[in-house]
């Protein structure tokens, strides 16, 4: 039976690792972002902090670089008084061959409450929630092409913040989806929250056809993905994970896809422009997007705080 | 349902006449989220006192976060005024353990230093487990701790008290 149920969720349906957001409920998803609005408020208070996980220890386990996320996280645990212990996992005990299960064994003989973990390999986090002790949760920070799911839910926060409502939107997610666990995390918060339209935009080699078995539409024309939307993600080019001749060059997917003032002029007049950062100016996003009226990039980042001390406040509030 | 019957309203005018006595021309009325945000802003209203009652909520800092996690939810504070100096008064419907008054202080601080913090309810049901005690109480009852008293607010904003036995 075990084996059956969302391994993120205990037997009463609470969460209690986030691996993914393919799955979970939609309460689920709504609870986290009303918990995100109660922390969003302490950041801006005197005195930033909540004892919630006072005594609690977070160890930030990246495999893969990231200094943003890696921060982010680090900064919510630590308003939340957590005792957050930065490990450089990728030049310590992986580069001495220690495997994944004897690097958590070790780590859990620390006392470890929480590991937030970046792995390059899809299901690593997934690994881990499954051999850790049950008092200790599991959060995942972005794992291969898979899921980045606080990313995901921020970008839902962000998009309720400014539209209030999922029932009527247009989303338009544009770029590199192939590559992008940040897409694959959106898509199914989109659909779960119940948004109408979601559209992967793209050229063929970066936007898979068979996505529409995700719920979504298939767009390889700009003009099309961009009419009428009324949220706008653009994803960064992941020249790092490109592996041969996926595109022409850079220039040519600026040209065709970069979104810039005359392509957002054929979305909603009030439409918002978010991307998960960090942007390739006249790459994906042109600089005048990017620094405009539409652009909600830098509430993104605040939004991530909030989100990530909601999240790890709850699941360390229930029992496996 | 006991056969206990508390006049929600009635207590209401008393806690209005208790109140009026306590405040300050600089006081700043805070009610607990959520029936005693309920009572404060009533009370603001009725006693016509200028700007907004602040909304204060226990969650952040409770006791049984370990136990109940983020479970029971509760709205978030909103304080409209500077605390640093300031005279607070906390509004709130069932006083009991006294353990939901330690955390809002607890949050309170976080926003400041208040010069004074004082305390009324509508009902103080005994049963203490910290050393906590209201400046004011419109009624003074003592219930088995398995039983919880909770205030509702109708549609027209009158007051009404249920009292369960819990589960």
């Amino acid at each position: 039976m075990l084996s059956r149920r969302n391994p993120q969720l205990n037997a009463n349906g609470e969460l209690i690792h986030l691996l993914s957001i393919e799955g979970l409920p939609r309460e689920v998803l709504v609870h986290i972002l009303d918990t995100a609005g109660t922390f969003l408020s302490v950041n801006e208070r005197e005195v930033k902090k909540v004892p919630l996980l006072r005594g609690k220890s977070v160890f930030n386990l990246f495999f893969e670089n990231s200094t943003r996320t890696r921060t982010t996280f680090e900064i919510a645990a630590k308003r939340l008084s957590a005792d957050v212990i930065n490990l450089d996992i990728a030049r310590s005990s992986t580069a001495k061959g220690e495997s994944l299960l004897d690097t958590i064994a070790n780590l859990s003989a620390m006392h470890a409450d929480m590991f937030v973990v970046r792995h390059s390999e899809s299901g690593a986090p997934y690994l881990i929630a499954r051999h850790c002790a049950p008092h200790v949760h599991v959060v995942n920070a972005g794992d291969g092409r898979h899921a980045h799911p606080t990313q995901g839910l921020l970008d839902m926060y962000a998009i309720r913040h400014y539209k209030k409502d999922f029932s009527q939107l247009t989303v338009a997610i544009v770029g590199d989806i192939v590559h992008s666990r940040v897409a694959r995390s959106d898509i199914h918060a989109l659909t779960t929250l119940g948004v109408p339209e979601v559209r992967v935009v793209g050229p063929r080699t970066l936007v898979p056809g068979d996505l529409h078995a995700m719920g979504v539409r298939v767009c390889h024309d700009m003009a099309e993905g961009m009419r009428d939307a009324d949220v706008i993600i653009m994803l960064r080019l992941q020249n790092e994970r490109m592996t041969g001749a996926m595109l022409p060059s850079a220039a040519e997917f600026a040209k065709t896809f970069g979104l810039t003032p005359d392509k957002l002029a054929l979305a909603k007049s009030d439409a918002i422009v978010m991307h998960p950062g960090p942007i390739n100016r006249g790459v994906e996003i042109d600089s005048s997007v990017a620094d405009g009226q539409a652009s909600v990039i830098l509430p993104q980042v605040t939004f991530g705080i909030a989100v990530r001390m909601a999240v790890m406040s709850i699941i360390a509030g229930n029992e496996a | 349902m006991s056969t206990l019957s508390l006049d929600a309203e009635a207590l209401y005018a008393e806690l209005l006449s208790g109140v009026r006595v306590l405040l300050q021309p600089d006081s700043a009325l805070v009610g607990i989220w959520s029936g005693g945000a309920w009572l404060a802003e009533r009370l603001h209203a009725d006693l016509k006192r200028p700007g907004q009652a602040g909304v204060i909520s226990s969650v952040l800092h409770r006791d049984d976060y370990s136990a109940r996690g983020l479970a029971g939810g509760g709205g978030a504070t909103r304080l409209p005024f500077a605390i640093d100096g300031a005279r607070i008064l906390l509004i709130d419907d069932v006083l009991f353990t006294g353990r939901t008054i330690r955390a809002v202080i607890n949050e309170l601080y976080d926003f400041g230093r208040p010069r004074v913090v004082d305390l009324a309810v509508l009902v103080d049901r005994g049963g203490r487990e910290l050393p906590i005690q209201p400046s004011f109480a419109a009624a003074k009852i003592v219930l088995p701790a398995l039983q919880r008293l909770t205030l509702a607010r109708r549609g027209d904003g009158r007051f009404a008290f249920s009292l369960e036995n819990k589960t």
